[in-house]
């Protein structure tokens, strides 16, 4: 028998699955490795070395050995467990909802070297933990892991007549991907209204930096608004509830 | 394979099959168990097989705290000596066997079948939460401890119900996180570090 061949990536534990009495099959979210499925072995016995760096939501250095079917994981350090976002709850539940949505929109096994999402995410924890406004984040997030997945809604013209929107009361439509003007709105079943100051934010969310999102707090009837707004087009993407939002609707 | 497993009898390669399933015991223990059974007395494996069929005809779960338990309340419950003021909440009934093990706890417990995991659909109606309450409710309890696991599924369960027991003027507790005995300091992550830190004790 070979020697197995090991590598090392950074990573953010984005679920865990039991496997047998003592192994987990961990899945890590990597910058240039993409998803990835692990096993771990024996991290719930209390003499495991691997377990706390292991965590959900831990971001840390992972090294890695090719089995024929899923690799082992033979080492761990952590690089940032995110510690004030254990003591909070609303926080740690945050963090739970962005791991959640990481796992649904990638593939697995994809290789895709997608670094822009991975320190997306590692930010956001990062921001999270720091106290910035979850709602900001939570919605920065959201609406650059649509684009980073490859379903930028279209903010600028009506996804129907393609003529420049107005200032007005427009309406979110999930399956054109886009908004439509009030004069195109009747040919679409499902969709949603988007207020003035809803649009003038989801652009902002776009083509900002974290650092410009995160000024603005986001609070009240316009958070509620674009949450309720990206969640139906999640769910019209991925054809699934995500789970996660029951919990958070819970907290509230 | 399944040729070599036809030159054995359909009935010892179930019971191999079977005893394979169980936690811990792979293909060639399950083997040596079957063959063991095979030589052992009618009586010997009688009282295997009555025992296992026993579990689950006979066992339920403790009216009182959702243990395991043969009659309407578990061992622990029904017991006169123990503090019924003071309650532990575990994720798993065998984690109260570890508990007891150790033989220093004199309350009782509360059994909450699982942790909150948010993203597997396990919310505050999957587990026995609401059990709790109305047992705080209902009782006079003195403390609440907090004895959910340390990862992140128990923490979310713990300050959950933190938040929620708190408000009603009881005494919630955690139960001290530090460092696993046996192991070395420089293996730590940073969550256990930090709580072993927080939690430190004079000598
Ligand atoms: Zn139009
Ligand atoms: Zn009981």
């Amino acid at each position: 028998m070979s020697c197995p061949r090991e590598y090392q990536t950074e990573a953010v534990i984005i679920r865990k699955m039991r496997l047998g009495e003592a192994d987990r099959i961990i899945t890590l979210y990597t910058p240039f490795y993409g998803k990835l499925q692990a096993v771990a072995k024996a991290v719930c016995k209390p003499k495991s070395k691997l377990s706390g760096h292991l965590e959900l939501l831990a971001y840390s250095q992972v090294t890695l050995a090719r089995g024929k079917k899923l690799d082992t994981i033979i080492g761990s350090q952590t690089i940032n467990s995110f510690l004030p976002l254990r003591k909070d709850l609303n926080i740690t539940s945050c963090g739970l909802y962005l791991a959640e949505l990481v796992n649904l929109f990638t593939a697995e096994a994809d290789n895709i070297d997608n670094h822009h999402l991975f320190y997306l995410l590692v930010n956001t924890l990062e921001r999270l933990s720091q106290g910035a406004n979850s709602h900001s984040c939570l919605r920065y997030f959201e609406i650059q892991l649509l684009e980073q997945a490859g379903y930028r809604p279209q903010l600028k013209v009506c996804s129907s007549c393609h003529t420049p929107l107005k200032p007005v009361i427009n309406t979110f439509c999930p399956a054109t991907g886009g908004i439509i003007c009030p004069r195109c709105s009747f040919k679409e079943t499902v969709s949603y209204s988007i207020s003035v100051n809803g649009l003038k934010v989801f652009r902002l969310f776009q083509d900002c930096d974290m650092s410009t999102a995160l000024r603005l707090k986001l609070t009240g009837e316009l958070n509620t608004e674009l949450e309720g707004l990206i969640r139906n087009y999640c769910y019209y993407i991925l054809e699934r509830e995500i789970k996660s939002c029951v919990w958070l609707d819970n907290l509230k | 394979m399944n040729q070599k497993h036809k030159t054995i009898t359909d009935s010892v390669s179930r019971l191999i099959s079977e005893l394979s399933k169980l936690p811990g015991i792979g293909p060639k223990s399950a083997q040596r168990l079957a063959y063991y059974l095979l030589r052992a007395s009618e009586e010997e494996a009688g009282n295997l097989a009555e025992a296992i069929s026993a579990i689950k005809t006979n066992t339920r779960l403790c009216s009182v705290c959702y243990n395991i338990a043969d009659d309407q309340k578990c061992p622990v419950c029904s017991s006169t000596t123990r503090e019924p003021g003071i309650i532990c909440v575990v994720e798993q009934p065998q984690d109260i066997l570890a508990l007891e093990h150790v033989g220093i706890f004199e309350g009782v417990y509360h059994v909450l079948h699982g942790a909150i995991a948010p993203s597997d659909g396990i919310g505050i109606n999957n587990i026995r939460i609401k059990e709790l309450i109305k047992r705080i409710e209902n009782g006079k309890i003195s403390e609440v401890i907090i004895a959910t696991n340390p990862t992140t599924e128990g923490e979310t369960t713990a300050l959950y119900l933190y938040r929620l027991i708190s408000p009603m003027g009881i005494h919630v507790t955690r139960l001290a996180r530090g460092l696993p005995f046996g192991t070395e300091l420089e293996y730590a992550d940073d969550v256990t570090l930090c709580r072993a830190l927080e939690g430190r004790q004079d000598f």
